[in-house]
């Protein structure tokens, strides 16, 4: 049950040419679709059952999302993929579009065709500069093939679709800031409402998904909604790209159904390094609370358990962290990172990161004070809830995990002005 | 906001730049040229040794019908454009989380070492320019590091020697 969706021309020698693509059915499903001319409510309908939730995080239900646009209201529309993959700890986007761009592309195409949009982007993170090459090369391909420009395969639908190059700004993977990215402008995100289905890209309603969500589109129409639902577990349709890092032997992007247990994930991965303890696990991308590695062990990879943790799965990155770690050390060098992509805009999440980062970093070097502690969770509660987007909170999260969990490591850091672990 | 006007935009740029910027206007709207910025400060960055003059982005405002004002706020949000010289390769090194647990730290000192520079600086003769980064996406090959449009991971310091030593 491993590769079945995403990643499941992986075992192929050049996966990411058409031809290849083609070899395991590839585009069959868009031009089945094309032919019968499939009402569009059939297949948001589909999605709808698969279970399919926002792979970029935020977990929202993918189909709803979809029957939030209007269809038949006049004027252009657009599908936006966000391949801004910036949560540290994911890097599993960078391998669909490195190994499978095609499925993506036939994936936008189908939103497309659903909403009633001629126009998507695809939102590439800068720095992925072999991925963007791999994705453009398999547009010019999908044109030649008229499977992009106008009138697919005869059916009267028009598609185009480009790639857009971001320039370096983690708080462009929050959709309304990678809009507005896409307009030329600094990313900084919009209030909402309205929501980007009614006004998105350059004022016009708009779908944006996380890339393998819409990679995992032509799979779940081919094999239908349920057969998708059913891979995973309730609540948690399908199976899910993890990205798993830390302290490992054998780090990677692994697809496994939903409801996996995380043992079962960090077998997969080659257990923990030098085969030291597991101390912790951070489990959805560094704005994910971490969870104290006995209590990891018992625990299965879906939405719930993780949530029942006191955690998130966001965008399944999972960092592994063994007992040599300070965590004192790992909370400031994530606290770092907050107050270095704060975009500037909400005062709470400008400032509060600052002084996060800040607080934390004069206990790791031994300035710490007693009061320190109660100041930590304060300035998170004071930010968590008062932003314009999730970032705030994304640099809030951290710090009440870790001080629930890890208390008497900052406690010893305040006290004898070293570390516990003896490594920091 | 004002814009600065051009009489011939065929004087701004060299042909080859103006193709390629033209390519990604044709991408967006015919009223949102400025969708095209980022793309237009990459390119030209690019040709001009890896960073932004003042008057290079007021070029690009030019190009673009946009205030000056709008396209600087966009080459300093975003931290892949440079403001200041840089050196011929720029070694950006991640630090965030799954690359520091993996040593990042030994890669940062092995390169400050070799190079006789610290992170943010650039080397003498003008050839590299040591940057810390936030997370690039590639944390299964941590500890890595960006070179150009080049990803290098699960860096050694032997590993980064022989990198180093490929370069011009």
């Amino acid at each position: 049950m491993v590769n079945e969706v995403c990643l499941r021309t992986l075992d192929l020698d050049r996966p990411w040419l058409l031809e290849q693509y083609q070899s395991r059915g590839g585009y069959e499903m868009l031009t089945r679709i094309l032919k019968e001319k499939t009402p569009p409510e059939e297949i948001i309908e589909e999605v709808k059952k698969s279970g399919l939730r926002g792979r970029g995080g935020a977990g929202f239900p993918t189909g709803l999302k979809w029957s939030f646009i209007s269809r038949n209201a006049p004027g252009q529309k657009y599908v936006v993929c966000n391949s801004d993959e910036g949560e540290p700890g994911t890097f599993k986007d960078r391998d669909i579009l490195r190994y499978n761009p095609h499925q993506l592309v036939e994936g936008m195409i189908i939103a497309a065709y659903a909403i009633g949009a001629t126009q998507g982007y695809n939102y590439i993170r800068g720095e992925f500069w072999e991925p963007y090459e791999r994705f453009e090369a398999a547009l010019k391909e999908a044109r030649e093939a008229g499977f992009l420009g106008e009138n697919l395969l005869g059916s009267g639908f028009d598609f185009e679709l480009h790639s857009h190059l971001g320039g370096g700004a983690y708080v462009c993977g929050e959709e309304t800031a990678l809009l507005e990215s896409i307009e030329g402008k600094k990313g900084q995100p919009r209030f909402k409402p309205p929501f980007p289905a009614h006004f998105g890209l350059y004022g016009r309603p708009t779908i944006i998904n996380n890339t393998e969500s819409l990679a995992s589109i032509p799979m779940i129409l081919k094999e239908g909604g349920p057969w998708f639902a059913d891979i995973g577990v309730k609540n948690s349709g399908g199976s899910k790209l993890f990205s798993i890092s830390g302290n490992l032997n054998n780090p990677g992007v692994f697809e496994i159904p939903m409801g996996t247990p995380f043992s079962e994930l960090l077998e997969m991965a080659g257990g923990v390094k030098g085969g030291r303890k597991l101390k912790a696990v951070i489990p959805g991308g560094s704005s994910a609370p971490v969870i104290p590695g006995e209590q990891m062990m018992d625990l299965t990879m879906d939405y719930d358990a993780i949530a029942g943790a006191g955690s998130m799965l966001g965008s399944g990155a999972v960092i592994v962290l063994d007992d040599t770690n300070c965590m004192v050390k790992v909370l400031e060098r994530m606290s770092y990172f907050y107050h270095e992509e704060s975009c500037g805009q909400c005062t709470p999440c400008r400032e509060g990161t600052g002084w996060l980062y800040r607080v934390i970093s004069r206990i790791e070097n031994g300035q710490g004070r007693q009061e320190d502690l109660d100041l930590l969770n304060d300035v998170a509660a004071r930010i968590s809830g008062r932003t314009i987007c999730a970032l705030g909170d994304a640099a809030a999260g951290p710090v009440a995990g870790m001080l629930k969990h890890f208390r008497d490591e900052f406690q010893y850091h305040i006290d004898h002005k070293k570390c516990l672990v003896g490594a920091g | 906001m004002n814009t600065i006007e051009v009489n011939n935009k065929a004087e701004i740029f060299s042909t080859e730049i103006r193709e390629e910027i033209d390519q990604w206007i044709a991408k967006y709207p015919a009223d949102w040229k400025q969708s095209a910025v980022m793309a237009a400060l990459r390119i030209v960055q690019d040709a001009n040794g890896g960073w932004l003059t003042t008057e290079l982005m007021n070029d690009v405002a030019a190009y673009l019908n946009m205030a000056p004002i709008a396209v600087y706020e966009v080459a300093t949000f975003y931290s892949m454009y440079e403001l200041k010289p840089v050196g011929k390769h720029k070694i950006c090194i991640c630090t965030n989380v799954s690359c520091m647990i993996n040593n990042s730290d030994r890669v940062v000192d092995h390169l400050e070492d070799r190079l006789g520079i610290k992170l943010g600086q650039t080397t003498e003769d003008g050839r590299f320019t040591l940057k810390e980064v936030e997370c690039l996406g590639a944390c299964g090959g941590a500890p890595m590091m960006q070179i150009g449009k080049q990803y290098y991971e699960n860096l050694t310091p032997e590993i980064i020697d022989s990198i180093l030593e490929g370069l011009e």
